[in-house]
């Protein structure tokens, strides 16, 4: 198991290592401008390693990679790294929210459902998370924002906090709703949570219908199973039976599903983040993008590649941990 | 009267229309021994547990009377139901390796059975379990309670079964192909366990089966079932006089090693029984 | 004529194969007929095709005439949908967007399901260190949320429609590649694959004659759950200036160039984000009851 996690993570690096070489945009032009002398320019390729033959490049990537070291940013003018263990947590912040409340209500919903196969709540169930699938991110964010924000008013505008805030609260955590319960200000806590609110409800949205779909038909199979009589004809009441004895049987499965789902949310921050300028890797993503800057897409790129191949590795160790069934 | 069935008929709906699975049957039962007895699709587990009204909501079933110790099972609320699912009629189904939920250990399973009915503390009921275990002459019940279903034998997990359904006392155990699914050596086992446990508590017993001689030698009365309809019901001793030629049919199927038969006769069945 | 196809396709001793397979798809079809939400599907995406198809028949202007007097208008009788930053009417540029978002899909589909099932087959046919190395491949991909690797595909290529198709492609394969090799690996120790095997056919041959058609249906199924996804991620690549570039009426692209007037003017974004709700939840509606008419046992 541990071989193909170690191997999968060294393709994951050929894979973002050939996507940065591959840039329309020439790195060197792009740190030195268009117009440096032709010496400066070579001396910075040399400087970069560019000059070299790729296998050598890429163990120099290797190895730079190995030091924690992604490059530097062109247009932050910051080491990636940095910029990364800036703008990470923010996105951490958000999409652990975002998971905690699909967790809370995509199981309920999808046992629910489950239980109920075939009624009409089965069915408004399923459209609720059909829809959840099929509405893109961007859409719901500028809906919520247009609704909320701009019509009704009760909700902030983008961004993680409101300005007067800014740069009073001292960073421990980097997370904005723990920080300020650290720093004791209530007020700033209230508006972080405020300002998380609509996004995270969104991406939350959209994590609990997989959440809900898949927890319901784990549940429909696990409600077939004989122990469901057994526990029926001993006289155990209906709730006992599907969450002490049916829902413990998919229990394990779901925190696959969980993990798979927290890739899921990455991805929809990167959206999110955009329309609610919230500055997480999201957004230093898209915006190194728009600049052709190559380091911070390869950089944020293989950081969630490794976070994925580190979760599903997570679920796989909890399933063997928590499943009596599995040796 | 412990169990009353008087022309119980079970149905499902489809797609394409309604197949009616049971198609009449009545039967009653005191504190004695009954077997039903009938190839597979007969019918029996179907009206076993339409008398603990454990079937689907989407099933249709009627009768004429289907009470457990007078109170109507039809009209039954959920809540009357589990007064007495457990507490005063066992079920031991087929096979302990589904049958048994397999992420909660034995001892928790067994213990919940108890602590349902008889209330009291975990630690009690935990004690209570193991007792039990050792009434189904579990060797090591300590160790066994600890263990999860798929680590014990098909034996073992049928014992566990047993010690779980009868942890309330009930006056009624169901059984249903109750050995199987296990080695034909540990069937008799169980069976005789069972039969001992009736026996010293005093209970009825309702012993579903497809294999004729084995039900008859452990029941008091057996009644034949095919196709949704009881064909005959007669007493155990009585059963080699036979009139019924669907019963005969199935003696004659059983292979026998006093006067072994170079080819078994194949059950020839008659229309005429379902009129 | 109805009732005489009826009769012969649900006929319970179909005399020939063509006609149990007919009784076989009149089935389907009567079950996909039963239920609502997948008849709701299949009618927006027959709407869809044929507004993509009849869009220059359909569109009452010319979806790049600019008519700078009439920007940001409020639907209306002239223009059903109103008009953009531009000037230009949106309900023809909708019409020709659909031809875009269509194109794109179906470019998709062509290049990812033929690649899935060839690696999915391969590697379950053959097993051993061909399958391992083909499908840790597939987890390498696997292992990226698709818009994020598509994001890096598509800068590394160049914005555009072209890239957006190769990208969303490079990242959408990898489940089909999966789900072949499942099905692969059920029917490969089966019977009538041996019996093949015994008349002398090639690994090959067995592999895309026999194997590989066996597949289709979940595959099917499949493809049309994913197109939803699909189309979100093409839109969403538009939507973050990654995707069709202006002035093209790709809705994502139309959505990026008009989300500034979100507060003042929101049905220019917001009619483009509702077409593309439209088709993906139809997409999803349709995939989710061929799944129950195809693929029973599946999730
Ligand atoms: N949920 C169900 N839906 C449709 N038919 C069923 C269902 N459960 C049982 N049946 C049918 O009822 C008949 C009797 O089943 P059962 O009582 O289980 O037979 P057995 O005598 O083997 O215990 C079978 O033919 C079976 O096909
Ligand atoms: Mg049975």
């Amino acid at each position: 198991m541990l071989s193909s996690v170690i191997l999968t993570l060294f393709g994951l690096t050929v894979l973002t290592f050939l996507i940065g070489r591959v840039m329309p945009v020439d790195p060197v032009i792009a740190a030195v401008g268009d117009n440096a002398p032709e010496d400066v320019i070579i001396r910075a390729r040399a400087e970069m390693g560019l000059d070299q033959p790729l296998p050598i490049q890429f163990l120099h990537y290797l190895n730079q990679l190995a030091h924690g070291d992604f490059g530097m940013s062109v247009l932050t003018k910051n080491p990636v790294a940095t910029d990364i263990a800036r703008f990470f947590p923010a996105t951490f912040e958000l999409a652990t929210a975002a998971l905690l409340l699909s967790i809370v209500i995509g199981i309920p919903l999808g046992v629910w459902a489950a239980v109920r196969q075939g009624s009409i709540t089965d069915q408004a169930i399923r459209v609720l998370c059909l829809a959840g699938h099929s509405v893109p991110v961007f859409m719901l964010s500028m809906i919520s924002l247009l609704i909320f924000y701009s019509a009704l008013g009760i909700a902030p505008g983008p961004g993680r906090q409101d300005i007067i805030y800014d740069g009073m609260i001292e960073p421990v955590t980097g997370l904005l709703s723990i920080d300020t319960l650290i720093a004791g200000d209530l007020d700033a806590f209230w508006d972080a949570l405020t300002h998380m609110a609509q996004p995270v409800i969104i991406l939350a949205y959209f994590s609990m219908a997989y959440i809900a779909r898949m927890t319901r038909a784990f549940m429909i199979d696990a409600l077939k199973g004989e122990y469901v009589i057994t526990a029926r004809a001993k006289g155990l009441t209906g709730l006992k039976v599907v969450w002490s004895h049916a829902f413990p049987t998919v229990a394990v499965q779901l925190i696959t599903v969980i993990a798979l789902t927290y890739a899921g949310l990455l991805e929809g921050a990167v959206v999110t983040e955009t329309v609610f300028a919230w500055p997480g890797i999201g957004q230093y993503l898209t915006t190194s993008l728009m600049n052709a800057d190559m380091n911070p897409v390869v950089g944020s790129t293989l950081l969630i590649g490794f976070i994925y191949v580190g979760l599903n590795l997570l679920a796989d160790i909890l399933y063997r941990l928590l499943d009596p069934r599995v040796q | 009267m412990l169990v009353d069935i008087q022309n119980l008929k079970i149905g499902f709906k489809s797609r394409t229309g309604f197949h009616q699975a049971v198609k009449g049957v009545s039967l009653k039962l005191g504190t004695e021994k009954l077997g039903i007895v009938g190839e597979s699709g007969s019918g029996k587990s179907l009206t076993a547990r339409a008398l603990m009204k454990l079937l689907p909501k989407s099933t249709v079933i009627e009768a004429d009377t289907l009470a457990f110790d007078g109170i109507d099972v039809l009209s039954a609320s959920e809540r009357q139901m589990r007064q007495i699912r457990g507490k005063r009629a066992g079920f031991i189904l087929q096979d302990p390796k589904y049958s048994l939920n397999p992420v909660k250990t034995i001892g928790a399973q067994v213990a919940e059975s108890w602590r349902t009915h008889k209330g009291g503390s975990r630690r009690e009921a935990l004690e209570a379990a193991v007792n039990l275990l050792e009434q189904v002459q579990i060797r090591n019940p300590q160790v066994v309670a600890k263990s999860y279903p798929h680590e014990v034998s098909g034996g073992m997990g049928q014992r566990v079964m047993i010690a779980m359904m009868l942890a309330p006392d009930p006056e009624l155990l169901i059984a249903d192909e109750p050995t199987s699914a296990l080695d034909a050596t540990v069937q008799a086992e169980i069976l005789r366990l069972i039969e001992e446990l009736v026996a010293e508590r005093g209970m009825g017993l309702l012993l579903i089966s497809h294999d004729l001689p084995l039900v008859s030698h452990f029941c008091d009365r057996v009644m034949v079932m095919y196709s949704g309809r009881v064909m005959e019901e007669l007493k155990a001793s009585e059963l080699l006089s036979a009139k019924h030629p669907y019963t005969r049919g199935l003696l004659n199927c059983m292979p026998s090693l006093i006067h072994p038969k170079d080819r078994l006769p194949v059950l020839a069945r008659d229309p005429e029984w379902l009129k | 004529m109805n009732a005489a196809f009826r009769t012969w396709a649900l006929s319970e001793a179909p005399s020939s194969r063509r006609q149990a397979a007919w009784g076989n798809r009149y089935r389907a079809w009567l079950n996909l007929k039963g239920n609502p939400l997948g008849m709701i599907g299949l009618t927006i995406i027959s709407i869809f095709i044929l507004m993509a198809i009849f869009a220059p028949l359909l569109a009452t202007h010319d979806p790049a005439t600019q008519e700078l007097a009439n920007r940001l208008a409020a639907p209306n009788a002239a223009h059903w949908f109103g008009t953009d930053e531009l000037g230009r009417d949106v309900f023809s540029r909708i019409l020709y967007g659909a031809r875009v978002t269509l194109g794109m899909v179906i470019a998709v589909v062509v290049l990812v399901a033929p690649i899935g099932l060839a690696v999915g087959c391969i590697a379950g046919y053959f097993g051993g260190i061909v399958d391992t190395a083909l499908m840790r491949i597939t987890d390498i991909f696997l292992a990226f949320p698709r818009l994020v690797l598509a994001l890096a595909f598509v800068a590394a290529l160049k914005p555009g429609i072209e890239s957006a198709v190769l990208a969303i492609a490079l990242t959408a394969w990898p489940p089909y590649a999966r789900l072949a090799r499942a099905e692969t690996l059920t029917v490969r120790n089966s019977d009538f694959i041996a019996a093949y095997r015994l008349t002398g056919a090639s690994s090959w041959r067995i592999i895309f004659r026999h194997i590989a058609p066996l597949c289709t249906p979940s595959l099917i199924v499949r493809v049309t759950l994913d197109m939803s996804s699909i189309i979100i991620t093409a839109a969403s690549l538009g939507f973050l200036g990654m995707g069709a570039q202006p002035p093209s009426p790709e809705w994502g692209a139309m959505i990026a160039t008009a989300k500034r007037f979100i507060f003042e003017q929101w049905w220019v974004p917001m009619i483009p984000a509702i077409a593309i709700l439209l088709v993906s939840l139809a997409f999803n509606f349709l995939g989710d009851a061929l799944r129950d008419v195809l693929d029973p046992k599946g999730n």
